[in-house]
């Protein structure tokens, strides 16, 4: 059984800013007037000099992390995921990636958890904007270990990266030995029936639904794909290979996201049935993230459907 | 106190780089001579007779920045970049082509020189305030500058950049803006009028500077101004006419976005010989 152990993954981009900002003099973080809900606000505390808040202002907050970026710092800039990949995103093409400049967007609060704040604060289509941009990294870390191991890896990466945080609180998944490599899938479970690649929150209820499945006579291996982009096509040709029938299951729309990823992946190297977990093409609404994700379709229970329907394809 | 400047080798220069920018859009068959023209005194003083940058070592640490935040003036940030022996001057008839480093709009990866890469209106003034920032954090003396055009401070994040930069008191930051007056659709006043901009940007908490855009030695004098001012970034707003030097291409609206025909750059040449 998982550990109870409840972490958000922002609280592991706070840890992990305050440890590099020990370790490198030229990182700096700017945020847009959320510094205590990012997280940023851990740097802030320790290292006020590198710490710009650039009020709510978003499109400058890309403009200025690029200028910095451009100088020799390696610059971190926060605020909610809705507003650097939609407010900000033009800054974010031609500002960050199209010069290739080495900026970190941990973007926190993506996704239908960041909850009674209701689908104007909701980010469920950053994966997909970010993705189709030429030269970005994007990530979505499954746990809060996760998250503060991936941000320690993006600043260690030379160019930009798209950091995806959560509000909520999620199941801790891993131990401090877990090691994260940027491009790398995390097998977390074997399996030959079929395979679940998840990312962020939905890899624990990936994990739940594979135990359950268990009990139900299904072997169903599961991957955490924190790295969407640059996607380990190797695990996902592997998978198709070993286990004939994959299942993808994020919190994000169907439409852009991991399941895309994925799904193209296999259609130009090995289509085999597949199944996508998310939000159907709709916006959310104001609830508690539980409710909200039981009302969309993110839990176990959809991804345990899905499994079972992908293998009634694959025995067809 | 008054910099000593050789304002005739400015005006020779300016010339020249004013020839430049007719051949390189006359050879692309396209591009935007109005407002390269019109920013030709600004960026001819600040690579020829201000700046403290190196050719052989494009990124010193210590040089000072430009950022030409109206992106599509390339051509007369290019001229001046090949003037001052970044990249051999044969180059500049390659502007536009295919397989050729001079983008249409400075790509900061292709080119030598270019600081910033910028295009999209409004966003070059706020990395120019992220450099501006980085000079403070490491106590360097650099300074940076930008050029903004009078359409372009329409763009919200230009108010978004100004603001910041007053806030964190960035004297290293010199901004010009091209005042020419007009845009694409039309006179800037009947498009969307951005005045008063003096009024604006001294409420934004800058220090603000009024030039005849022409004139080196009223350049000259502002820039020196800009310089001793403490804990504000300064603006210079320099007067301009779009398409300066060419008589037919002066103040026309026509000539914000196109090349002139062979003829026409005969013509032109004619008038800046």
């Amino acid at each position: 059984m998982m550990k109870m152990e409840k972490m958000a993954t922002r609280e592991g981009y706070g840890k992990a800013l305050v440890k590099l900002g020990a370790e490198q003099q030229n990182i700096v973080v700017l945020d847009a007037d959320l510094a205590k809900s990012t997280k940023s606000y851990e740097f802030c505390k320790h290292y006020p000099e590198r710490f710009f808040n650039m009020g709510i202002a978003e499109q400058n907050l890309m403009g200025a992390a690029a200028g910095l970026a451009a100088s020799g710092k390696i610059v971190f800039a926060s605020t909610f995921a809705i507003f650097a990949t939609g407010r900000a995103f033009e800054q974010i093409r031609n500002s960050i990636a199209y010069p290739k400049l080495n900026v970190k967007i941990a973007a926190s609060h993506a996704g239908l958890t960041v909850g009674e704040d209701g689908a104007s604060h909701q980010a469920i289509v950053d994966i997909s904007i970010m993705r189709s941009l030429p030269n970005m990294t994007v990530i979505a870390p499954a746990d809060g270990v996760e998250a503060e191991k991936a941000v320690c890896a993006a600043a260690q990466y030379e160019g930009p990266v798209y950091l995806r945080l959560g509000r909520s609180a999620v199941p801790v998944i891993y131990g401090e030995e877990h090691e994260f490599t940027i491009g790398k899938a995390s097998q977390l479970r074997e399996g030959h029936d079929a395979t679940i690649f998840a990312c962020g929150i939905m890899v624990a209820e990936s994990l739940q639904a594979a135990e359950e499945l268990a009990g139900e006579g299904l072997a169903v291996r599961v991957i955490n794909m924190a790295t969407i982009k640059p996607l380990d096509q190797e695990a996902v040709l592997r998978a198709a290979r070993e286990t004939g029938a994959i299942v993808t299951a994020e919190e994000h729309s169907v439409i852009g996201g991991l399941g895309s990823a994925v799904a193209e992946v296999l259609v130009e190297n090995a289509p085999i049935p597949m199944e996508r977990v998310g939000v159907r093409d709709t916006f959310g609404e104001s609830g508690k993230p539980q409710a909200l994700l039981e009302k969309y379709g993110l839990t176990a229970k959809e991804i345990k459907e899905a499994v079972y329907r992908v293998i009634e394809r694959k025995n067809k | 106190m008054e910099k000593m400047i050789d304002q005739q080798k400015l005006e020779e220069t300016a010339k020249q780089i004013r020839r430049d920018i007719i051949a390189m859009l006359t050879e692309a068959g396209s591009g935007h001579p109005g407002g390269s023209l019109s920013a030709t005194e600004i960026v001819t003083y600040l690579y020829f007779a201000e700046m403290q940058v190196d050719p052989q070592n494009p990124s010193w640490s210590d040089r000072d920045r430009f950022v030409l935040s109206k992106g599509h003036a390339a051509p007369v940030l290019y001229a001046a970049l090949a003037g001052r022996g970044f990249f051999p001057r044969e180059e500049l008839l390659t502007i536009r082509k295919i397989n050729r480093p001079l983008q249409g709009h400075p790509d900061m990866k292709k080119v030598p020189g270019v600081d910033m890469s910028t295009g999209s209106l409004g966003q070059g003034i706020s990395a120019a305030v992220g450099m501006g920032l980085a000079g403070k954090l490491d106590k360097k003396a650099y300074r940076v500058f930008a050029l903004l055009g009078d359409g372009e401070i329409e763009e919200g994040q230009v108010w978004e950049a100004a603001m910041a930069a007053a806030h964190y008191k960035l004297d290293n930051l010199i901004a010009f803006l091209d005042h020419n007056g007009l845009q694409i659709d039309g006179p800037v006043t009947e498009v969307m009028s951005p005045e008063p901009i003096e009024d604006k940007f001294r409420a934004f908490g800058w220090q603000v500077e009024r030039v005849n855009g022409h004139s080196f030695t009223e350049i000259a004098a502002a820039v020196e101004a800009a310089k001793r001012v403490q804990d504000k970034p300064a603006l210079i707003i320099a007067d301009t006419v779009k398409g300066k030097g060419v008589s037919f291409m002066e103040n026309q609206l026509g000539w914000h976005g196109n090349a002139p025909s062979k003829e026409q750059a005969e013509k032109a040449l004619a008038e800046l010989a």
